[in-house]
């Protein structure tokens, strides 16, 4: 009896299994520990303050593109604490692995720490941090009430939040990939990896990768149709130009991901023969496919935060953006070209010394509008009035720490130089001097030159300044070992060594990678610190740092209709424009304001995402074709719904902006 | 710019400007399409790099039925007809007669359903799987997704003509509508690819 009742578990659990707990591994458990009672005290927290109402209404089912925004920023900034975790592991394992030490990580945990740390910190940490500045700030520098798609832009952050978790659920449900982050076949193939780790990552990928490129298709929709009436193409500031472009690439990679990533899985689901070594497959045709989404993904991070620094620097320096117009073009160049690059990832492919010519080249080339915009913001600062605030503090740290990984970029796009260096320690000091340099200090410029306009108070000073300091040495103390032991030839990836003079540098990049852990808690520190002190902070005026672009025209934080009446734009710098022509704010003749209303149905499909990924991932086929059904039901139910607006009735327009009347004579 | 004229500046204008439900959503859908295109390119270029690779196994000539793929491309090309004859329809308001065509519509899909269904299970027949070959696995994948797309088209198109049949030739369901016709000839155009480089290359 009780057997033949065991035969019937795996058509209800699939391939899940109670030895699919790691319960065996410590540090696993201990953790899982940690992460269930800490939870367990926020449900509770919110259970006891009685917050699930407002949430559900306020926050999960929002339309509103500034809350949307922040929920993206709380998702990325929490995925930040679970991915430096796993850099810190890494750092303390390959400091320890020495002399005959196995260190404290097997091979098969270390495997998917590596891979875990960056696919997390790509997707799940840079893509939601970039994305929700774009749609927190994008909307309200053209002037517009929320994006083109108010209810997709919500659809799109759920499907992120869905993936995230599914990734999240295979630290504790069975194992993550251990194939690198980009799971090159034929080892993610069901032959060398016939674990559910890889099916995490194929469909935890796949299903934020949905959000991803809708959320793209929304933010291209939002800048070509919803700007303010007069503000033309060339006047726009140049972080919404710099999204444009990156919302471009988005549309035109991430479908590639998403065809490449299903290819692979057809291989491990259906045994289809794309990327084996048998029956005709070819594995480096996922590498060539894999890279032509992975490139332009380097620019799609990157290029926000370029535009981020001309907002920084302009406004810092009480200047106009140096060389607006070809600021402009070197983006628009960078965008095309981020196409033309691709192999460079793989010149030792054995392509030959044509085509590793042609991509050598290309690659350089792209350091020509790259270095146009270092220029442009050094004579941005030229004469200008520096006011040495947080953010313009992270933009000078990023000009001198990116000019350097700029530079090992071109000497690894040299080809024969590249036969040397690939695969090296002195790849990874490279691109994490970019990636941290680059997008990480930006993101962090932005979060403090923005956050006074989203939450009406400033950061505090000091523990920024901590975080800073903290992060710029910390990241030079971590990585130049890195550089030098990649000179030496030191690969990637590995977990132990032999050779003990290497020793000393690996405790060094640990120290260095301890005063970075120093600067993420210093930020998290910064931010209670100025909840706290949030009356002290406050930002009265909407415009605290004498801003240069329209959100800058608007309360902190703005009313949910962003602008009681819509601003007409005669100049690039519309607001600084207007301030010089004594635009006074309109205090009465308010309409009613049309908005998009609320929606339950994101929340909900990406309930069922994560359940069919789940199921997916375990072979739970009756689940996996119920919740497949239920999200197509959903996505049906929704479309029958045809009222989804609502309006903001003058009256209550009135209210808010006579109640910010009175709050900014209070200020004087 | 002259402090006179500078001085004539309106900020705000006295009609706010109106983005009214929809007014984008053209534009975004034809941002979507692209997108789906480029997954086809995709599914092309794997074929073109690995739909030689027959593994000692059947190839193009061994296996397809050009007569049997022009009655189904026949098939195809006659729904897109015939949306267009409903879009026709919709523009001169008249419901039933565009729930009508729709419907014809619909069928011509089903029918170039059925046909490639009817095919892929005649090749597993004869062994041609899609796990024997690189070439097999490109080929059941880009005509296979191709097929899933017309079979989606095939679901929503039955959910519009449930919405105007509720609702009637609303600007909402017009708009509807018209990304459907978009999405359906889109489908079109790739199959018109499809059919060229796969099996008329293949075959010929």
């Amino acid at each position: 009896m009780y057997e033949t009742l065991l035969q019937f578990l795996p058509l209800i659990f699939g391939r899940l299994t109670l030895d699919s707990f790691p319960f065996y591994d410590p540090i696993i458990l201990s953790t899982f520990i940690v992460v269930a009672s800490g939870g367990s005290a926020l449900f509770a927290w919110v259970t006891y303050k009685r917050l699930w109402v407002y949430l559900w209404n306020e926050w999960f089912t929002t339309v509103d593109h500034k809350k949307i925004g922040i929920m993206y920023m709380i998702l990325g900034i929490v995925m930040l604490v679970r991915g430096f975790a796993d850099a810190i592991l890494m750092r303390l394992q390959q400091a320890m692995a020495f002399g005959g030490s196995e260190g404290y990580l097997n091979a098969h945990h270390y495997d998917q720490i590596f891979t875990a740390h960056g696919v997390i910190m790509i997707f799940f940490v840079a893509m939601p941090l970039v994305t929700g500045l774009m749609n927190y700030v994008v909307p309200l520098q053209i002037g517009a009430r929320d994006v083109s798609f108010p209810f997709l832009n919500n659809f799109s952050f759920w499907m992120t939040v869905a993936g995230a978790v599914l990734t999240m659920i295979s630290l504790f449900v069975g194992e993550f990939a251990r194939t690198g982050w980009l799971a090159y076949p034929p080892l993610s193939g069901s032959t060398y990896s016939p674990g559910v780790g890889m099916d995490y990552y194929l469909w935890g990928l796949q299903i934020a990768g949905i959000g991803t490129t809708l959320s793209g298709v929304n933010l291209i929709a939002t800048i070509i149709k919803m700007r303010a009436p007069g503000m033309k193409l060339m006047q726009m500031p140049v972080f919404t130009w710099t999204a444009l472009c990156t919302n471009v690439l988005i549309v035109a990679s991430f479908p590639v991901l998403a065809a490449t990533l299903a290819l692979l899985t057809l291989d491990r689901y259906v045994g289809t023969n794309f990327f084996t070594n048998d029956f005709g497959g070819n594995p480096m045709m996922y590498v060539n496919l894999i890279w032509i989404w992975g490139h332009p993904e380097v620019y799609i991070l990157i290029l926000p935060i370029f535009g981020i620094y001309s907002e920084v620097v302009a406004t810092f320096c009480t200047k106009r953006l140096f060389g607006y117009t070809s600021m402009v073009y070197a983006t628009v160049v960078i965008t095309i070209l981020s196409y033309l690059v691709w192999l460079h990832h793989f010149f030792t492919m054995g392509a030959g010394a044509s085509v590793n010519s042609f991509f050598g080249i290309t690659t350089m080339i792209i350091s020509i509008p790259t270095g146009a915009k270092i220029f442009n913001w050094l004579f941005t600062m030229y004469k200008g009035r520096i006011r040495l605030e947080l953010p313009m503090l992270w933009t000078i740290a990023f000009m001198l720490t990116f000019v350097i990984g700029g530079m090992t970029g071109v000497l690894l796009a040299v080809p024969p130089a590249d036969f040397i260096l690939h695969n090296s320690l002195f790849l990874i000091a490279h691109f994490h001097n970019v990636i941290i340099g680059g997008v990480v200090f930006g993101l962090f410029a932005g979060i403090n030159y923005w956050f006074p306009k989203a939450f009406g108070f400033k950061l505090d000073r000091f523990w920024g300044l901590v975080s800073f300091w903290c992060w710029v040495v910390g990241f030079w103390v971590a990585f130049t070992p890195l550089y030098i032991m990649g000179l030496m030839g030191v690969t990637r990836r590995l977990r132990v060594f032999d050779d003990p003079s290497l020793q000393i540098w690996f405790v060094i990049a640990a120290i260095g990678a301890g005063i970075i852990a120093v600067g993420i808690v210093a930020f998290l520190i910064q931010i209670y610190v100025s909840i706290r002190d949030r009356a002290k902070l406050v930002d009265r005026t909407g415009d605290p740092w004498n801003g240069r672009t329209l959100e800058w025209a608007t309360s902190s934080p703005p009313a949910d209709y962003n602008f009681a009446f819509t601003p007409v734009v005669y100049s690039g710098d519309a607001w600084w424009d207007m301030k010089k022509h004594g635009y006074q704010r309109p205090l009465k003749g308010f309409k009613d304001i049309h908005m998009p209303a609320n929606t339950a149905t994101g929340v909900i499909l990406s309930l069922l995402s994560v359940a069919f990924g789940f199921a997916m991932v375990w072979y739970m086929w009756w689940l996996a074709v119920l919740s497949f059904i239920a999200i197509l039901a959903v996505s049906i139910g929704h479309t029958f719904n045809y009222k989804r607006d609502f309006y903001i009735k003058a009256a209550v327009v009135a209210k808010t902006e006579d109640a910010r009347t009175r709050f900014l004579k209070e200020g004087l | 710019m002259s402090a006179t004229h500078a001085a004539n500046r309106v900020y705000h204008l006295p009609e706010e400007p109106h983005h009214p439900e929809g007014h984008s959503t053209y534009l975004g859908f034809w941002l979507y399409l692209m997108s789906d295109c480029l997954i086809f390119a995709i599914l092309f270029a794997t074929y073109a790099v690995v739909g030689g690779n027959y593994a000692a196994g059947p190839s193009p000539k061994d296996l397809f039925d050009l007569e049997l793929v022009a009655l189904n491309t026949a098939m195809l090309l006659l729904s897109s007809i015939t949306y267009g004859f409903a879009m026709l329809e919709m523009v001169r308001g008249r419901k039933k007669a565009t729930l009508g065509w729709l419907g014809v519509t619909g069928l011509f899909g089903l029918a170039f359903l059925c046909i490639e269904i009817y095919e892929f299970a005649h090749l597993i027949h004869l062994g041609a799987t899609p796990q024997r070959s690189a070439f097999l696995s490109a080929f059941f994948t880009l005509v296979g997704t191709h097929g899933l797309h017309v079979m989606f088209g095939i679901i929503w198109l039955v959910t519009l003509m449930v919405q105007v049949g509720m609702h009637g030739l609303t600007a909402a369901n017009q708009r509807r509508l018209m990304c459907l016709s978009l999405f359906w000839h889109f489908l079109d155009i790739i199959w018109i690819g499809v059919f060229t480089f796969v099996y008329l290359m293949g075959v010929l």
